[in-house]
This record gives structure tokens, sequence and C-alpha cells, in this order.
């Protein structure tokens, strides 16, 4: 299906993409169904978290990069669970050097266990920190545009607001935020949380965004493996409908069928 | 000597460096990363890095996650 001839590549940190879907591994029943799904979603850029390893317990069971393997995917580790700036940071080096020093990471510097909403003060010190020392920060954060411009002048290379809260699947909340973080944006927009279904995905397609990043609408799926390939295409129908540019909305109905010729 | 090692208390003998670490763990192969007092040892460093008593070691890998 090479339908977006009219469409230029994401491009993210100098790589291009041809997919604008970007998924999680996380809260998969298994492996096999994590690999079985992200390779339906036709994703090249996988999230993963970075968490201790269980010392003295199954050193020889089989590893999510053995399934997702970096040199197939570009990996995107995530600081999800740190609640500060610093443990942010930590973790970021941790998977630099995990990832034999590939730079690019997803910062989330969360505020609430409820919510899992970003705290966008210690947000904004992190990604200062992180690219002084050369990463290349895809950045998600909270709605608010000012705090998007914000990131995107410290030099992150992707803000990513959230659409409704991580895990919620309530799909796109608010839509006329992300249009004016859209309508301003100098890097790409990707929306990062809250899709529940492939129509939320193709919404934020059609508002403009450049990428949309879901884990739990595929995971949490009674289908992840169909679900994976319905965000595909919900994807590709989204941008290709936002660069057809949609017709107007009216109040009133305007015919299809030419009134002229009518038998009476 | 005895290390914190993921915020656990480690036996470990003196003189023992990050990659006998690694080897005791059965983790030599494996993709993981290790912060020592909170600075990165990087891969090559393993076999030279040696560990004190007291140390605080990060041992951390890859897992699912959004």
């Amino acid at each position: 299906m090479h339908s977006n001839r009219h469409d230029t590549p994401l491009t993210l940190a100098g790589r291009t993409y041809q997919s604008r879907l970007l998924v999680g591994t996380g809260k998969y029943k298994d492996l096999d169904e994590t690999r079985r799904a992200i390779e339906a979603s036709g994703a090249e850029i996988v999230t993963v978290a970075v968490r201790r390893t269980n010392i003295g317990q199954n050193p020889g069971e089989p590893n999510l990069l053995d399934v997702i393997p970096p040199d197939r995917y570009t990996i995107l580790p995530n600081t999800a669970g740190c609640y500060d700036a610093v443990e942010a940071v930590r973790t970021c080096r941790l998977a630099r050097e995990l990832l034999d020093g590939h730079s690019l990471v997803k910062l989330e510097v969360l505020a609430d266990q409820k919510t899992l909403f970003p705290n966008v003060i210690e947000t904004l010190k992190a990604a200062e920190t992180l690219v002084k020392d050369g990463f290349d920060v895809m950045v998600y954060t909270s709605d608010d545009p000012i705090i998007a411009r914000q990131l995107a002048e410290i030099g992150c290379i992707a803000v990513m607001p959230l659409a409704g809260l991580i895990g919620s699947g309530l799909g796109i909340c608010n839509p006329y935020n992300l249009r004016i973080i859209l309508e301003e944006a100098t890097v790409p927009v990707l929306v990062d949380a809250g899709v529940g279904t492939a129509s939320d995905a193709t919404i934020a397609m059609e508002l403009g965004c450049d990428a949309v990043l879901m884990n739990t609408a595929i995971a949490h799926a009674q289908d992840p493996v169909l679900m994976g390939e319905a965000m595909k295409h919900a994807i590709v129908a989204g941008r290709m409908a936002y660069l057809a540019g949609r017709m107007p909305r009216k109040l009133y109905a305007s015919a299809s069928s030419p009134l002229e010729g009518l038998i009476n | 000597m005895r290390i914190q090692l993921n915020g656990e208390p480690f036996e470990l003998p003196d003189g023992a460096t990050v990659a006998d670490l690694l080897v005791r763990l059965d983790l030599t192969g494996r993709r993981v990363a290790v912060e020592r007092n909170l600075d990165i040892v990087p891969r090559s460093q393993h076999a030279e890095t040696t560990l004190v008593d007291g140390d605080s070691l990060e041992v951390v890998h890859a897992i699912g996650g959004g």
C-alpha cells in the first residue's frame, strides 16, 4: 500500500521512518504476543522501560530485546516511573549505556500515581540536562501549549502531549489544545497517551500530528494483534485525510445528486 | 565485602570487579547496564572496575513499557 505518495517521511533525530505509529511494549500477555502485535502494527519505533534486573531469578529467560531486536527497530527507552528530574536523567544515562550509546530517549517525569500526569516543572529541568548531555529527547508532556513551546525551545527533538491520561483509553480529550500546539510547532508533535481505539488515532492524525505513540490501546484490546493492524490503517487514514484536507462543516444539507434532469 | 546491589545487600569477595559481579549473577554477555555510586560503568570498563565495600550498584535491563 503506497498510499502516502504526496507525503514526506517522519524524521526524528536525523532518521526517517515510513510508519507514523510508535508503540509500547508493556502490558502484553507474553513476549510472543508483544512481537506479533508490534509486527502487525508496522511500527518502527518501539518504547521500552529500564528496570533493575531480578537478581538470581531466571537469568536465562528470554529478553525483550531478543524479540524486538535493536537492529530492526529503533528502541526508544522511557523514563516511566520517574517522579523527579534526577531519577529521569539517571535512567536515561543507564538506557544509553544499555543500548550502546544510542541517544534517543522518551522523557517522562510523572507527578502523581493516580493520574500519571506529567510534572512539567521536573520535566523541563530534566530536558535541559539531557539536551546538554547530548540526548535526543522526545518528551511526554501535558497539552499545555506554553510548556510544549518551552520544551521545544530547550532543544527537545519532539514534543509529545497527552491526548488523555496514560492507559485511560479516553481518546482525544482536548483537540483544541492540540491544535494550538500544532499550529505553532517547530518540532514534530506526537500524541502520546489516551488513544483507546483506531478512530482516536485517526483523529490525532487528522489534527495534523506527526505521529502517535500508544501502548495500552493495542496491548489491552481483546485481540492485540488485530488491533495492532487496525492502528496501522487508522494512522495511515488519518494522515491521508489530513493531507487531503477535509471538507468544511456546514449546518445544512447540500445535495450530492444534481437537481437538473429530474423526471418531473 | 558487602555492597548494595539493586537496593539489597550483597556479599562479594574482596577485590571483585564489575565483570566478576556479572559472572556471579549469570549476566555475562547479557544486555545490561551498570551504575556504580550514581556513575555509569561503561561495558568496556567492567573488567577493570574494582568494587569496594559499601559500593552501591544498579544493574538494569530493558523490559516492556510504554
